[in-house]
């Protein structure tokens, strides 16, 4: 498996897409730092980008990656290697590649830019920790969409849909719940409903160590309550785990069972 | 009477080597118009009353240290004047507000040049009218609201000149209650526990030049009509219960050319009216106006509205305020004749700023890209927020307010 992991990593490592991913996220740094010399302001700004963007590159670049490299994946099931081993190799080099760029890209500029004599490292590295978290998950997730679907137009159109539905459509019914049932207790709902998506869990995790917190008021200082203290972060980092565990078995379900 | 009237003033000396060694004995024994002259040391000494016009001087600041055992000095007399005195240690009660100064049913005094450390209440006005609270700076060591005092209060007092004061870390810096007609100005008041300044039922007053900087809820403006602040700075109010200004009930009042600058709220309005908002600069505030409902005919013009997470959150759809000639920097509209006035009317309400009111929980999805999105559809097609609350004429360019 990771004979396999290292060539998929290498593969990618020497493919134009990763570089031009590398380099955008070194220019973003570069360019959001010389506007803004203020470390913990570019963490904001940086986030919006982190919450949408990552986890579209992972869902593309996964479905991309599986089948482009079908025929190979057909060539290594003639060899006397696991199924388990060449898909979850593939899986995680994909995906290390992928936060590889991600960390090192943004983590450049800022080392330049003196992110270690600020007081936003904390911020910075959970940035950075949440933004390799959703690289997995939605690199998983689309793996497996790639993995079930035989049609490539297909394939390709439940990734979108899927990435579709957790950074935009799920926020919608939240807040059409939130207002159909205003005349309820609703912290614990809303609570709960922020867990069960990575995207925003990622987002609230970060925005509430921020300053911008304060603007949330009575919900936020529940919120604050829960996450703020070692369980609630714990529970968080369970929960954007159990979303990269549970892809991953249902890729090795698959490919176990699968005909090809 | 009339001996008081002839008799030449005197001066007494306190100090440690004089004929007078105590205060009290020295405020005792002198007769009206005298002016005591306290020398540099330490007097321990608490309960001093004033009972007739006297001036007392304190030379290169002596140190009065009430050994937290109650009120320091009491004021009971017209034409006083305190000046130049350290005073510390004011005990602490709560069936009494001990200060260091109080002054009571008293006209035309003078306090100034005070440094008070250590203290519950810091100077108290109690029905007294015509005096002048200057240059005095109000150090406490207040931690909860509970069992402290305030730095300066004023209560039934009138025509009272508070200027130039700095108070830190008491509960309320300046507090008001029924005292109309004072002028409160250039003061500094931070770092309180709660409020910078506090005023209820105080009609007529002037606020100038002050600032309000870093307190536990901002300042407090509550049942009181005919206010006017200009030039003041509120800032850095920050936390989930802090506004830069709260008005509830204010009524006929001109809030002009003050600076509200990165505070959770800059101004939260309840049930206010007929009030002109004009040439302030609201800067980097989570909201910088939230009205709560209950607001008619105020105005707000030519006002700055620069960066804030929110410029305006209202309640309801009704709208009989006008928001005319401000700058926006949210504004993305076009001035094709180069007027200087936005072509197209700008909303300031944002479709999420409206849902957030409506239902507080909302608020967790702040800087998601649904948000974003429907933020955006709503500015292009209003269908929630109130479709007559637009600035018709927005100013392209940051308006200076420097000469007004």
């Amino acid at each position: 498996m990771i004979k396999i992991l290292k060539y998929s990593f290498f593969d990618l490592m020497r493919s134009r897409w990763s570089y031009v991913y590398f380099a955008f996220y070194l220019l973003l740094g570069f360019v959001l730092l010389f506007l803004n010399t203020d470390v913990s302001k570019a963490v904001i700004t940086l986030m919006n980008v982190v919450i949408i963007l990552v986890p579209l590159m992972g869902t593309l670049f996964g479905v991309m990656y599986y089948y482009n490299s079908k025929e190979f994946i057909e060539l290594l099931l003639a060899q006397p290697i696991k199924r388990t081993s060449i898909f979850i190799g593939q899986y995680l080099g994909v995906a290390t590649s992928l936060t590889f760029s991600l960390i090192v890209g943004l983590g450049i500029p800022f080392l330049v830019y003196g992110i270690f004599k600020s007081d936003a490292i904390l911020d910075f590295s959970l940035l950075l920790v949440t933004g390799g978290f959703l690289t997995f998950i939605f690199t998983a997730i689309s793996f497996y969409i790639g993995l079930s679907n035989e049609n490539k137009i297909k394939g390709f159109g439940y990734a979108i849909v899927f990435w579709l539905f957790m950074a935009v459509i799920y926020d919608g019914l939240f807040l059409i719940s939130l207002i159909v049932f205003e005349a309820y207790p609703l912290d614990t709902f809303s609570l709960f409903a922020s867990l069960a998506n990575p995207i925003d869990l990622s987002r609230i995790l970060i925005l509430l160590k921020l300053d911008i917190s304060a603007l949330m008021g009575y919900t936020g200082a529940i919120f604050q309550k829960f996450f703020g203290t070692q369980w609630g972060v714990v529970i968080a980092m369970g929960v954007l785990l159990l979303w990269v565990i549970v892809p991953v078995f249902l890729i090795r379900r698959k490919a176990l069972k699968k005909d090809f | 009477m009339i001996s008081a009237w002839t008799a030449h003033s005197k001066t007494i000396e306190v100090c440690t080597t004089c004929k007078f060694q105590k205060i009290g004995d020295a405020l005792a024994s002198a007769s009206a118009n005298d002016t005591i002259l306290i020398k540099k040391g330490v007097y321990k000494e608490f309960n001093l009353s004033i009972d007739k016009p006297l001036t007392v001087i304190g030379e290169n600041y002596p140190i009065i240290d009430g050994t937290l055992k109650g009120e320091i000095i009491r004021i009971t007399a017209d034409h006083v004047t305190l000046d130049g005195l350290f005073i510390i240690n004011v005990g602490t009660s709560y069936t009494e507000d001990f200060s260091a100064v109080r002054v009571v049913r008293s006209e035309y005094f003078v306090i100034k040049n005070l440094v008070l450390e250590k203290l519950f209440f810091g100077i108290y006005l109690e029905k007294s009218s015509h005096g002048r609270v200057f240059h005095n700076k109000i150090i406490g060591d207040a931690e909860e609201e509970f069992n402290s005092g305030n730095g300066i209060q004023l209560w039934y007092s009138h025509h009272i000149e508070v200027d130039q004061n700095i108070i830190t870390h008491v509960r309320d810096g300046i507090y008001l209650e029924f005292a109309d007609h004072c002028t409160i100005t250039n003061n500094i008041s931070r770092d309180n526990v709660r409020y910078g300044l506090h005023f209820m039922f105080s009609n007529d007053d002037l606020y100038e030049d002050n600032t309000f900087e870093k307190n536990g809820a901002g300042v407090a403006v509550m049942f009181s009509k005919n206010i006017e602040m200009y030039h003041n700075t509120f800032q850095g109010n920050w936390g989930t219960a802090s506004y830069g200004l709260l008005l509830k009930e204010i009524n006929d009042s001109k809030i002009k050319g003050n600076i509200f600058k990165e505070n959770t709220i800059g101004i939260n309005i309840e049930g206010s009216n007929r009030v002109s908002y004009t040439y302030n600069t609201f800067e980097k505030n989570g909201w910088a106006i939230k009205s709560r409902g209950a607001c008619y005919t105020n105005i707000f013009s030519e006002n700055n509205f620069l960066y804030n997470t929110f410029d305006l959150s209202y309640n309801g759809k009704l709208n009989d305020n006008s928001f005319n000639d401000n700058y926006w920097s949210d504004y993305n509209g076009y001035d094709l004749n180069k007027d200087g006035v936005g072509d197209v009317p700008h909303k300031p309400v944002k479709l999420f700023s409206y849902v957030a009111n409506r239902t507080p929980e909302a608020i967790i999805l702040l800087r998601s890209l649904f948000i974003d999105l429907i933020d955006f559809s709503e500015k292009v097609s209003p269908v929630f927020t109130p479709d007559n609350l637009e600035d018709a004429s927005p100013k392209m360019k940051r308006i200076a307010h420097d000469h007004y």
